[in-house]
């Protein structure tokens, strides 16, 4: 019985590849450069460097940026879209923003141009009255035309299609008989939610994913088989659960972030059975520093995001708040004399001044280069042979210790207070709009250069330890392999409470409970459970901000028991009072929308199979070399992370190296190698 | 003064944004009404114990109220000034304009922030309330000729002393409301920003101490300053003017000029409004505070790294008229001030492209288009839907104008046509693009919208609008052409018709059936048009933005080349 899973994250440098043989609790895991533009060639030799043999892989689960870079470099399909009379410019118009407030620059320039939206006569009114039946013959003109323009998916539109879908329906029909490829969506299959402009953006975006996504997804699985695969291939979506590669395929937007949803994912399962469900994670790339907000072991879900100015993507997903703190930074003093860090950024190409690939100005990278926290003789990542610490000074001296009259180390450590002082304000920002006090939460860093920061972050913002798990670099592949299988549903109800059709509210529920688990049910994996997780989103009559209202629905071998009003009323009374603290008199409650996401739960794996095999921590210390910390030069030992046994215990100042990480231990920390083979870093007690 | 390192000054710049930003968030989710929720059209800051001075302001307000909330403040500190007994936990409250600027509807708070017994600054919260009363539901007034009959005033008063509120105003507040709860829920949210704030600053001052944060506080003043004089040394020395017109006050169908003289020499600039048009008897009024913070809006969009506070508009002399539009006395209606103040960065922009063309981007559509539609629905019940409605952005040095953007004094979005036909008995035939609105232009402006909204209800309905620009369109800078004018219209028994006064009119019948259309102007162009890309002039004609006789008309023929 073939017993190995495999998790594959396709980030935009490095694949990592994480691979657990369910039989003997073992894991590996391998790295190698990511292919481009076809990401199928680092994924397959990524498997090959630690599996021969496919045919003993029961499941291969993978992240992967495919949607999200072909969204954010704009390189979908050429798509068209069929509308409603009247509205073809929705999608253009978006909802009268702009993409910065101060400045009054910069355009927009949508995913489908004018001339590939075409309008059709048909009108559904808001209560879902068919004024204007569809055209179905001006439907097929516009589809043959489409085609005829080389149109490779298309986007069927319609207004108040969430409120009765037969007009939408009847054209995709007509459609889809004439259309040569699966790549048809429809507006009330993809989000069947009120809000024209948030419902055709997702619609128009996963067109413009789908002949992209869904060929890369299916050359993919191809290869897999033609390896001797015969296990289930899954995909990760951004909502942090997993999904069949044929709904992928059909479903492509909700891929959008699929690989830093992986990661929050794992950082959850390590940090809840390490002892610490109150948890932020940060991941520091070259550009950005994302943070995200695990309490009580559950991540945060938003329903939707921006891709870029104008790319709306509705569908639930992790919630991640990025700031332009990453390690290519670029540091700068302004003309008013105030030292600045970002937004604008070198990148990983050409990246810090230290690479010599020709950027001259200095990064936070730079300044951790020139105070010696990161090895300029080991360059992380393998393409340098060495760090021009030389010329980063340089650009320091000239670019921040000149105009401010610092020495070149001051410099630096301006550089990263600086740095430091706004992760701390992202992570203090995530943590209290939602209500959290960050001083019970860890922080646990990932991606490359997170874990040079954590002292400076527990100091600044007060948090109570870091944990640094054993393989950082990869944790996104890890978080496939742990990941639930989840599908959501929204439909738009758009009632008064004491008005509300219950019946019609069950045959929805009852709809999606059935669809999630056929979804299941196809599935070949095994799950430890089954779990519907039913939400309302609900409000005053008045207010157009809706409070999640979690209800609890009774349902027996797939059968919904019809909840009623009284018991949907009392929820959301619970639900707003715990939000604002006080319930609004007389007010009129009215339900908007329904959501239901359909969960198999799949089997965890145990970590302490991470954990290193024995292990002695003089034989793990590799020397020592002279880093800054605060005004002083220190002596401080390097050891080799992996090789360091369960319990030791390693004294601030030091640094934990492994292949893709640097652990810094900043002086008054210690840091602790827990039974999972995490690093805990502390306050030392006075 | 304490001298400051510049490392602890960064920080602290960034842990005091932090706390208005938090301050703007709390607000946000706990507002009752969309214009705070949605629109964000609310404003935090922390401002000068002595001076009222703007010292930090939260990043994701509204635009205008960066400059504006310094006067809110001031009024304070000149009431409190005279009988001399400010105390810890008092709160002030008003929404007097000609006081505070802006507009009635906007509540203002004031809560000042003590140290050690000490006063140490300000802390205020502006929210737009749904409703304060007045002659029209939401006090847009188009015939208002006083403050009066746009809505109750309140001049500043305590709302708490020493920490305890006083519900004798509260009673009186929400018994001049049509929307008691809605007020109620904002008001609710303001006092939790304010209490946030003062926590926020407890802890601030606990772990740096009040010295050096105030020492932090005058070094960032003194660095905007110093920022702002190193663009103007930048820009070349010299006087430019410029002058655009206000359609009319809905009253007398008069065009008022309003009108600017620019001037830099060195490291100051003045910007003079002389030769703009007397008080006029309508709402386009505004009171003086809503000026001088207008013009420092525009400022910022010139310069949008510039920092939220005082020092910005020390290096720089605004200079109101007297008697003018733009410094009305009490009781003066002011209403629609945001139409005069969209058109006051308008001819600042316009001046400044003559001094530094790559600075500055042509006139966006200018003018927010107030538009309600009201009636009854069968069984009885009232229905009101307000919006404001989009145009386009001018064109910019490095392209064309955005399209259907928000105006610059805001940063709202528009609500989903499907959020307003569930709510109201209309049903939108038109949500488009409008082509030929965009001004002419190497990089052309953005285009302007056609909105067309039919009435579903069998009583019918009454329309009201309060624009601008319908008869003085948009310009163009550094050579570029002017953008399509606004056009409404309603449609009646016997065919379409346009307001008398342009762009304002008060009720408009309109039966079952019948519909208005709005047709929004575009952005000015930037740059002379004979010098547009015939490949960009093609493009634009294959989409549909322009038509191939407007196309020929303004670029020539080159384009017709290209489209074979």
């Amino acid at each position: 019985m073939s017993s190995t899973m495999i998790g594959v994250d396709v980030g935009g440098t490095f694949t990592d590849v994480f691979v657990l043989d369910e039989a003997t609790g073992q894991a590996r895991v391998a790295k190698v450069p990511t292919t481009r533009p076809d990401q199928s060639g680092g994924f397959l030799d990524g498997i090959g460097q630690q599996v021969s043999d496919l045919s003993s892989v029961a499941v291969v689960v993978h992240g992967t940026t495919a949607g999200t870079n072909a969204l954010l470099e704009r390189k979908g399909a050429k798509i068209g879209v069929i509308t409603t009379e009247g509205l073809r410019d929705v999608l253009e118009m978006r909802r009268r923003d702009r993409p910065r407030t101060w400045g009054l620059r910069g355009d927009f320039l949508p995913i489908v141009p004018r001339d590939l939206r075409l309008e059709v006569p048909e009108r559904t009114l808001a209560d879902g009255t068919i004024r204007t039946a569809v055209d179905l013959d001006a439907v097929r003109n516009a589809a043959q035309a489409l085609l005829d323009k080389g149109c490779l998916a298309v986007a069927i539109l319609f207004a108040n299609s969430y409120a009765n879908p037969e007009n939408e329906a009847k054209a995709v029909a007509a459609v889809r008989e004439i259309w040569p490829n699966p790549h048809v969506s429809a507006s009330s299959e993809i989000l069947p939610e009120i809000r024209e402009y948030e419902r055709f953006s997702t619609t128009a975006l996963n067109a413009y994913l789908q002949p992209e996504v869904s060929g890369y997804l299916n050359r993919l699985e191809n290869a897999l088989k033609g390896d001797g695969f015969d296990g289930e291939f899954m995909i990760v979506q951004s909502n942090g659960g997993v999904m069949a590669v044929d709904t992928a395929c059909r479903l492509p937007v909700r891929t959008a972030l699929s690989g830093p949803a992986a990661g929050v994912i794992a950082a959850g399962y390590i940090a809840q059975t390490a002892g610490f469900p109150d948890v932020i994670t940060g991941d520091m790339g070259g550009t950005s520093f994302d943070v995200s907000l695990i309490a009580g072991g559950q991540s945060m879900l938003s329903p939707q995001t921006s891709i870029d100015f104008g790319m709306v993507v509705r569908t639930p997903m992790i919630e991640i708040t990025t700031i332009g703190a990453g390690g290519g930074s670029i540091a700068w003093v302004d003309k008013g004399g105030l030292l600045n860090i970002g937004p604008e950024s070198a990148g990983s190409n050409p990246g810090p001044v230290a690479y010599g690939l020709g950027n001259t100005r200095p990064t936070v990278t730079d300044a951790n280069v020139v105070l010696g926290r990161i090895d300029p003789d080991n360059p992380i990542g393998g393409k340098l042979e060495r760090l021009d610490v030389e010329a980063a000074s340089r650009a320091i001296d000239d670019h921040v210790g000149g105009p401010l009259g610092l020495s070149t180390t001051e410099a630096a450590e301006a550089i990263l207070t600086v740095a430091n002082s706004r992760m701390a304000g992202a992570i203090r920002l995530v943590s209290i709009e939602r209500g959290y006090d960050p001083k019970r939460f860890a922080f646990m860093p990932f991606g490359g250069g997170g874990a040079l920061h954590t002292g400076a972050l527990i100091d600044d913002v007060g948090l109570a330890r870091a944990i640094v798990p054993r393989y950082p670099g990869v944790t996104s592949a890890m978080g496939c392999v742990i990941a639930d299988m989840r599908q959501d549903f929204v439909q738009t109800i758009n009632a008064m409470v004491d008005q509300l059709d219950e019946g019609a509210l069950a045959a929805f529920l009852q709809d999606h409970v059935k669809r999630g688990h056929a979804l299941l049910d196809a599935a070949r994996t095994k799950f430890d459970a089954r779990d519907v997780v039913v939400e309302l989103d609900m409000a005053y009559l008045g207010q157009t901000h809706t409070v999640a209202v979690p209800l609890e629905v009774t349902i027996t071998d797939g059968t919904v028991t019809p909840p009623t009003r009284a018991q949907i009323a009392a929820a959301f009374d619970a639900a707003y009072d715990a939000t604002y603290g006080r319930l609004l008199k007389n007010g009129v409650r009215r339900v908007m929308n329904l959501r239901t996401a359909v969960i198999g739960r799949r089997p965890k794996f145990d970590l302490t199979t991470l954990a290193p095999q024995g292990g002695d921590v003089e034989a793990a210390r590799k020397g020592s070399r002279r880093v800054h910390f605060g005004k002083a030069w220190h002596d401080t030992a390097i050891y080799d992370r992996l090789a360091l046994p369960v319990g030791a215990e390693i004294a601030g100042p030091a640094i934990l190296e492994q292949p893709d990480t640097t652990v810094l231990v900043d002086p008054g920390l210690k840091a602790t190698v827990d039974q999972y083979g995490n690093t805990i870093i502390e306050r030392v007690e006075a | 003064m304490t001298d400051i390192d510049p490392i602890t000054l960064a920080v602290l710049a960034g842990r005091m944004e932090q706390i208005a930003d938090e301050m703007d968030a709390t607000l946000f989710r706990a507002a009752f009404n969309p214009i705070i929720a949605e629109a964000h059209d609310a404003s935090h800051g922390l401002y000068h114990a002595a001076s009222g001075d703007t010292l930090v302001q939260g990043k994701s307000g509204l635009p205008i109220f960066v400059g504006v909330m310094s006067f809110a403040v001031k009024a304070v500190i000149n009431k409190v000034a005279e009988a001399g007994d400010l105390a810890d936990g008092d709160i002030f409250i008003f929404n007097d304009a000609h006081l505070g600027g802006t507009h009635l509807s906007d509540m203002r708070l004031v809560r000042p922030y003590f140290r050690d017994g000490q006063l140490f600054c300000y802390l205020a919260s502006v929210g737009h309330w749904h409703d304060v009363g007045g002659a029209v539901p939401g006090n847009y007034n188009p015939a208002a000729t006083d403050a009066f009959a746009e809505a109750f005033v309140l001049p500043p008063v305590r709302l708490a002393r020493k920490g305890e509120i006083n519900q004798d105003i509260i009673d009186i507040l929400m018994r001049n409301t049509r929307l008691p709860q809605s007020a109620q829920g904002d008001l609710n949210g303001q006092l939790g920003a304010l209490d946030l704030g003062v926590r926020r600053m407890d802890e601030l001052l606990d772990e740096y101490g009040a010295d050096t944060v105030r020492a932090a506080l005058d070094a960032l003043g003194g660095r905007a300053e110093q920022l702002m004089r190193a663009e103007l040394t930048d820009l070349p020395d010299g006087r430019w003017e410029a002058t655009d017109y206000l359609d009319n006050d809905g009253i007398t169908d008069a065009p008022l000029p309003i009108k600017v003289a620019l001037e830099i020499r060195g490291d100051r600039m003045v910007l003079d409004f002389e030769g703009t048009a007397p008080r006029c008897a309508g709402p386009v009024n505004i009171a003086y505070p809503t000026a001088v913070a207008t013009a420092y809006v525009a400022i910022k969009h010139i310069f949008p790294a510039l920092p939220a506070n005082a020092g910005v508009m020390r290096p720089i002399d605004v200079k109101i008229p007297e008697g003018s539009l733009l410094s009305a006395e009490f009781p003066a209606p002011v209403g629609g001030y945001t139409e005069t103040i969209l058109r006051m960065i308008d001819v600042i922009f316009s001046a400044m492209a003559q001094a530094a063309p790559d600075r500055v981007v042509a006139n966006a559509y200018g003018t927010i288009n107030a538009l309600s539609i009201a009636g009854k629905r069968k069984n009885g019940q009232p229905w009101v839907m307000f919006s404001f409605y989009g145009g386009g952005h001018g064109g910019t040095p490095e392209g064309d104008g955005l399209n259907h953007g928000n105006a610059p004094i805001s940063t709202a979005t528009i609500p989903p046509m499907e959020i307003l036909e569930a709510a109201y008995p209309v049903m939108f035939r038109q949500w488009a693009l409008r082509p030929d609105s965009a001004g002419a232009g190497a990089h052309r402006g953005g285009l302007g919208a056609t909105y067309e909204i039919e009435v579903l209800e069998d009583n019918g309905a009454e329309a009201f609008l309060f624009g601008e620009r319908g008869r003085f369109a948009p310009q163009g800078v550094a050579g570029g052409g002017a953008s399509a004018m606004n056009v409404f219209s309603y449609e009646q028994a016997d065919g379409w018709h346009h307001p008398p006064m342009a762009s304002k009119m008060r009720g408009i019948k309109l039966a079952q059936g019948q519909a208005v259309r709005l047709e929004t102007p575009g952005g000015g162009g930037y740059g002379a048009p004979g010098t547009r890309d015939p490949a960009a002039v093609a493009r634009d004609v294959a989409l549909g933005f322009l038509s191939p006789e407007k196309a020929t008309e303004t670029y020539g023929p080159a384009w017709q080349e290209i489209a074979q």
